[in-house]
C-alpha cells in the first residue's frame, strides 16, 4: 500500500527563556502512515505531538528531516489540498456563525457557491450541528467547537486528516459520535492520523500506533503485535464462600457486601475455586479474563523510558 | 481569489468591533465640533471647519488604522485561528496580503463616513462642492493605508501595546520628519550632513499626503505634488509589505 505520510528524522528545536536556551522538542521522529489506515499518534503531555503537526501542516518550520505527503513535498500546495486538520482546542472565528464558517473555508478553497451551499449542508449533517447552522460560535459549547472543527477539515474531502486530540473534552455520547465519523471516514478510503491520549479510544478504532516519548518514537506498529493477546490474569466474582478457604489462591480480595473479587493468575487455580464454590453452594457472578490493554502498553513504555 | 476570501473575512471581523464604532464616533463629534469653535472665530469661518476637519479624518483614520492593524494578525496568532487557515492550501503572503486589504476596505468605508459628515458640513456653508477637499481625503486615504501596512508588519513579530506605540511613532515622526530638511541645509558639509540626510530619506514624511493649507487657504495644487505624493505612498506601502510578508513567511506558529 503506498504511504500518505512519510516522516524521517525530523527534529526541532525552541529557544526559550531571556537568556535564549535551545530546548529540543523533537528528537529524530521517523514514522509512516499507509494509505487508508488510522494511525494513532500517542504520548504523554509534552511529547511532542502536537508539534509533528505542526511541522506536517508548515505552521512551523522542522531543523531537519524530510516528510511527504502522498509523495508531495509537504509544503507544497498540492500536498495542503490533501490535507484536513483539527486542531486542538479549536478556536476559531467567534464572530462567524457555523454556515459563515464553512462559508469562509468554501472561499479560501475556490468553491463554487452552489456546490459550497451544499457542502455545508451536507457537512453540518454529518456532525450533527444543522440546527445551529445561524447561531454564532461564540455561544458553541466545547463539543460543537470540536465538532464544527472536523467539519472544516472536511471540507475539501481531503484524503488525509489530522486530528489532534479530537475526543479532548468531550462527553462519552459526544466522543461516540466523532469515534463514528473516524471509522466512517476509513470507510471511505480516507487515511487518519490522530493523535490522543484517550487510549480507550484509540485502541478501538487504530490500525496501528506509534508511542512518542520526550521527542522520540519508542514503539510503533500494529495493535496486534504491540498488544498480546495473551491472558493476563482472570477477574472472578464470587459469593457464599468463607474468604478463608480461599487463601492462597488468589490475589487482592476485596469484598463488596458478600461477593469477592478476585485476581488469579493461574487456570488450575481458577479450577480449584469452582470446586470450592461448587462444595459450599456458593454462587459465581463472573470470571473475566484480562489481556493486555494498550494502557498497560503505553504505561509500560513510558516508565521503562523514564527508568 | 484566496486574498479576497481572507479579506472579506477580515472586513466583517474589523466591522463587528465596537472600537470602531467609538473612534467614529468620536470623530464625527470633533467634525462637528469645528462647526462650535468656527462660531467664536474672527475671520472665514469654513477655514476653520475645513481645517479642523480634515485632520479629524487623517488623525481618527490612523487611530482606527493602528488600532485594528496592530491586533489583527496578532489576534489570530494568540487565538490559534491560524492554524486552521495556514494548514489550508494557501501561501503565507495570500494570507497577510487579505489582512491588509480586508482592514484597508474597513479603513475606506469608515473615511467615506467621516467625509460624508464632514463634506455635508461645507457643503452647508458654502453650498458648493470642492473638489479640492476630495483630493485631500484621497491623500489622507494613502497615507492611512501605509499607516496599516507599518501596524501590520509590527503585529507581525511583536504584542499589540508595543506594535501601537512603535505604530504611533511612525505617525509622529513622519509628520515632523520634514524638520530635518531645514537641518541639512544649517549643517555644514561633512559626515554629519550626509549621516542626517540618509536619515531624512529612511524616516516616512507623511507630510506628502497633508495638502490641507493648500486646500484651506484655496492655493494652487501642482499635479506633480499630488502624482509624487501618490507614487510616494504605494512604493512605500509595497515596501513595507514586503518586509512584513518576508517576516512572516519565516515565523513559527508556536
Amino acid at each position: 500500500m503506498a504511504e500518505a505520510l512519510k516522516i524521517e528524522n525530523l527534529y526541532k528545536s525552541f529557544k526559550t527563556g531571556f537568556i535564549p536556551k535551545r530546548k529540543e522538542i523533537l528528537k529524530g521522529i521517523s514514522l509512516s502512515v499507509e494509505e487508508g489506515e488510522i494511525f494513532g499518534y500517542l504520548g504523554p503531555n509534552g511529547a511532542g505531538k502536537t508539534t509533528t503537526l505542526k511541522c506536517i501542516l508548515g505552521l512551523i518550520f522542522p531543523d531537519e528531516g524530510k516528510i511527504e505527503i502522498f509523495g508531495l513535498p509537504y509544503l507544497s500546495l498540492k500536498a495542503k489540498e490533501k490535507i484536513g486538520f483539527l486542531p486542538e482546542n479549536p478556536y476559531f472565528y467567534e464572530y462567524l456563525t457555523a454556515t459563515e464558517f464553512l462559508s469562509f473555508f468554501g472561499d479560501v478553497f475556490l468553491i463554487k457557491k452552489k456546490e459550497k451551499e451544499e457542502k455545508i449542508r451536507e457537512l453540518l449533517h454529518l456532525v450533527g450541528l444543522e440546527s445551529w447552522a445561524n447561531m454564532a460560535l461564540r455561544k458553541f459549547s466545547r463539543g460543537m467547537l470540536q465538532r464544527i472543527g472536523l467539519a472544516q477539515a472536511l471540507f475539501n474531502d481531503p484524503s488525509l486528516v489530522l486530528l489532534d486530540e479530537p475526543l479532548g473534552g468531550l462527553d462519552p455520547l459526544g466522543r461516540k459520535e466523532i469515534r463514528d465519523v473516524i471509522v466512517r471516514l476509513k470507510r471511505e478510503g480516507k487515511t487518519v492520523l490522530l493523535s490522543s491520549h484517550i487510549l480507550q479510544d484509540i485502541e478501538m478504532i487504530c490500525d496501528r500506533v506509534a508511542i512518542l516519548v520526550d521527542g522520540r518514537i519508542i514503539n510503533q506498529g500494529s495493535l496486534h503485535d504491540l498488544i498480546s493477546e495473551k491472558i493476563l490474569f482472570t477477574e472472578m466474582t464470587i459469593s457464599g464462600v468463607d474468604a478463608k478457604d480461599l487463601e492462597g489462591l488468589g490475589e487482592h480480595f476485596s469484598y463488596h457486601g458478600e461477593k469477592i473479587l478476585l485476581k488469579v493468575f493461574e487456570e488450575e487455580q481458577i479450577e480449584k475455586i469452582l470446586v470450592i464454590v461448587q462444595k459450599k453452594k456458593g454462587r459465581i457472578h463472573s470470571i473475566i479474563p484480562r489481556t493486555e490493554t494498550l494502557e498497560d502498553l503505553f504505561v509500560g513504555v513510558v516508565k521503562q523510558d523514564e527508568d | 481569489m484566496k486574498i479576497k476570501a481572507i479579506a472579506f473575512n477580515t472586513f466583517k471581523e474589523a466591522i463587528r468591533d465596537r472600537i470602531l464604532y467609538l473612534l467614529l464616533f468620536f470623530a464625527a463629534t470633533t467634525i462637528i465640533f469645528s462647526r462650535v469653535l468656527a462660531l467664536i472665530t474672527v475671520g472665514d469661518r469654513v477655514k476653520i471647519i475645513k481645517d479642523v476637519g480634515l485632520a479629524s479624518l487623517s488623525l481618527f483614520g490612523a487611530i482606527m488604522a493602528i488600532v485594528m492593524g496592530t491586533g489583527l494578525v496578532y489576534k489570530e496568532i494568540d487565538k490559534k485561528t491560524i492554524y486552521s487557515i495556514l494548514s489550508k492550501p494557501i501561501h503565507r503572503y495570500q494570507f497577510l496580503l487579505g489582512k491588509y486589504l480586508g482592514l484597508t476596505l474597513t479603513l475606506f468605508i469608515m473615511l467615506a463616513l467621516m467625509s460624508l459628515i464632514f463634506l455635508a458640513l461645507v457643503f452647508l456653508h458654502t453650498y458648493k462642492i470642492e473638489w479640492n477637499l476630495l483630493l485631500a481625503i484621497f491623500l489622507i486615504f494613502l497615507e492611512l493605508s501605509l499607516i496599516t501596512s507599518i501596524a501590520i508588519l509590527f503585529s507581525c513579530f511583536s504584542t499589540p501595546i508595543l506594535s501601537s506605540i512603535f505604530s504611533l511613532s511612525f505617525y509622529l515622526i513622519g509628520h515632523i520628519s520634514w524638520g530635518l530638511e531645514t537641518l541639512i541645509q544649517k549643517i555644514r558639509p561633512g559626515f554629519s550632513k550626509v549621516l542626517v540626510q540618509i536619515v531624512y530619506i529612511l524616516l516616512p514624511n507623511l507630510e506628502n499626503f497633508n495638502i490641507k493649507t493648500e486646500v484651506v487657504h484655496y492655493l494652487p495644487i501642482p499635479s506633480q505634488l499630488i502624482f509624487f505624493s501618490t507614487l510616494y505612498g504605494i512604493f512605500y506601502t509595497l515596501f513595507v509589505l514586503t518586509i512584513a510578508v518576508l517576516i512572516f513567511r519565516k515565523r513559527n506558529f508556536i
